[in-house]
């Protein structure tokens, strides 16, 4: 197979669960884990509801989890006429079938959270149980279990999404100032992390659409061996090992430890390395969306990149062999992935090597470079995007090979174990086990400005960074304009009073008379592009937006 | 494994980025950077590692 022409582009995106904490020692240890929930609905509240760049004061859009029907249209784009009243649009929306339903209880009363000062909307908000909604930038801002959790936008670049992936980070940041500014009102700090060390884990998920024609099994072989390995480009590092961090030393992926199982559908016990949830949030028929859980929360920019990039090319890859019916992706099937997993994590070294099936033993850099080659022989060079992943790929490899430190300033667990190792050479050669390690680790990823010490190897230019500050504060109110994720945030931004509710794949437009159901089963319908190939225009009026909507579905 | 990239950093522990860290001159103001940066974090660090490490407790999530 020649000139495949396999780049990054595919709908992805990344969702966070933050670690959630009191500020206050003594509430911090008095509760426990216990106010984790409370404290989950109060940052989440604070932004939704208070925060000026996401518009008027006590309103947010509600979360819609979307229809289960299949679309009548093949063309995966629909409007339906609904009810008649925003409010009754409001109560209409599903918010009661999926597991995190239960934090954002049934209206009781009204939705619009009563005048007063930032306590008294917040006291309001958890009294409510106020636990969804959506964002200018079209991220979904919730509480799951008991986490804040950003989910970004759709995008349909790796670079996209670090930047609507760090755009979560001042969601993050502006929650806990606002909950600092309210008086009576306990202060908050997020963690961008997955665990607490004592057997708690949180996920950090990518999504990606997937052609729904690949056979899973063929997507388990070949992801297997992949996500097993990648730790060593992408993994964040931890102090400590084993869930509970019984074992003292340092590992290479926060996440390994608490993988369980090769394949299943399960998140947050037996956790797979493959995981087999598949609602695609698009046309079911032609998509899938495969749901991955065993990634770290990433701060170093390069890694979220190649994460992404990386996992996006070995699927486009997988689905070109697929279509061709050519060979393209090595068999590495591993003897035991599970294993694999640990015994990769838990040696920085990165010399262990792990058996296959077939008889060999390689090591987590020899599989990633099978991998990167076979990849490489597709793709197309020539996309910039696509370049610059195989070239960081391959440049990483062949640092890490050579000495893991020679990658400290692009690759997450190698620039927490430099910082580890510097500071327990200061203290007279820290043993492992010591909590100023293991407080460093969990420092890392403290997002208040100033506290987060990630944050400081940024200011002080020991990592490299790949987007501007700019354009991350931009992303914060203003969607990424290739996937439907803009017509969903321009809508919000330009007809706040008229988008009560939406989801990944439904918008609702509530008019004077008549509301209406946007559909959108194709992640890239509602781009910019699309939106200005079909006359739409986001910012005009609503009723020249509904009649371009129409006639965009051939509807009049 | 023979290609070493032009961005690539160089060999040590403390340098910014491979562009510094040349002449023995800058490698020292990387060093005392890295110095500079382990000061900052002992002053940051929470006061009582131990403690905060244990209170440090979260639900699983998922």
């Amino acid at each position: 197979m020649s000139g495949g022409g396999l780049t990054t582009e595919r709908p992805m995106g990344i969702e966070t669960e933050f670690g959630v904490l009191h500020v206050d020692l003594e509430e911090r240890t008095r509760a426990g884990a216990g106010s984790a929930i409370l404290l989950s609905h109060l940052t989440v509240a604070a932004y939704a509801l208070l925060a000026p760049a996401e518009g008027e004061r006590g309103r947010r859009v509600r979360w819609d989890y979307g229809d289960e029907s299949p679309l009548r249209d093949a063309r995966g784009f629909e409007l339906q006429r609904a009810a008649a009243h925003p409010t009754q649009l409001t109560d209409e929306v599903k918010d009661a079938h999926l597991p995190s339903v239960e934090l954002d209880g049934p209206v009781r009363g009204s939705d619009v959270a009563p005048e007063g000062t930032d306590d008294e909307v917040l006291a309001w908000a958890v009294h409510r149980s106020i636990g969804n909604s959506v964002l200018r930038s079209g991220a979904r801002w919730y509480v799951d279990h008991a986490h804040p959790e950003y989910s970004a936008p759709e995008v349909l670049r790796a670079r996209e999404a670090v930047v609507a992936d760090r755009a979560g980070e001042l969601v993050a940041r502006e929650a806990m100032a606002i909950v600092e500014r309210a008086e009576g009102i306990p202060d908050v700090a997020l963690y961008k992390n997955n665990t607490d060390g004592k057997g708690a884990s949180y996920g950090t998920h990518e999504n990606y659409l997937l052609d729904r024609s690949v056979p899973f099994e063929d997507v388990v072989a070949v992801l297997l061996p992949f996500l097993t390995t990648r730790q060593v480009l992408v993994g964040a590092g931890r102090v400590g090992r084993g869930a509970r961090g019984s074992e003292p030393g340092f590992q290479i992926s926060s996440r390994a430890d608490f993988m369980e199982a090769e394949v299943g559908l399960e998140t947050t016990l037996n956790r797979p390395i493959v995981n087999t949830r598949d609602e695609p949030h698009a046309d079911a028929s032609r998509f899938r969306r495969l749901h991955v859980i065993i990634g770290d929360a990433n701060l170093l920019e390069e890694s979220t990149f190649l994460k992404l990039g990386t996992t996006s090319l070995v699927l486009a890859a997988l689905e070109a062999q697929h279509r061709t019916g050519a060979e393209i992706l090595p068999e590495l099937r591993l003897a035991d992935p599970v294993a694999a997993v640990r015994a990769i994590s838990h040696d920085p070294s990165l010399r262990t090597t792990v058996e296959l099936a077939d008889g060999r033993s390689l090591t987590a850099l020899q599989i990633q470079r099978e991998i990167l080659d076979a990849v490489a022989a597709v793709a197309d060079r020539t996309d910039a995007e696509t370049d610059q992943v195989l070239t960081s790929w391959g440049e990483l490899l062949d640092l890490l090979a050579e000495d893991p430190m020679l990658a400290a300033d692009r690759v997450e667990w190698v620039a927490k174990l430099r910082l580890l190792e510097q500071y327990r050479r200061r203290h007279g050669d820290l043993d492992w086990a010591d909590p100023r390690l293991l407080a460093i680790d969990l420092q890392f990823s403290d997002l208040r400005p100033g506290r987060g010490l990630f944050g400081k190897l940024r200011a002080a230019g020991q990592v490299r960074t790949l987007v501007t500050e700019e354009e991350v504060a931009e992303a914060v109110t203003t969607p990424p304009a290739s996937t439907r994720a803009h017509l969903r945030g321009q809508l919000i931004t330009h007809h706040p009073g008229a988008v009560p509710s939406a989801g990944w794949d439904v918008i609702t437009l509530a008019g004077e008379e008549e509301g209406h159901r946007l559909r959108l089963a194709d992640p890239r319908q509602g781009s910019a592009a699309w939106c200005e190939q079909h006359g739409v225009d986001p910012v005009a009026d609503l009723d020249t937006l509904l009649t371009a909507l129409h006639r965009a579905v051939g509807d009049r | 494994m023979s290609q070493q990239s032009i961005n690539a950093p160089r060999p040590g522990d403390d340098e910014e980025n491979a562009s510094d860290a040349v002449t023995g001159g800058q490698t020292f103001a990387s060093a005392q950077g890295a110095d500079d940066l382990l000061d900052e974090i002992d002053a940051v660090l929470e006061e009582n590692a131990e403690t905060f490490v244990r209170s440090f407790v979260q639900k699983g999530g998922e």
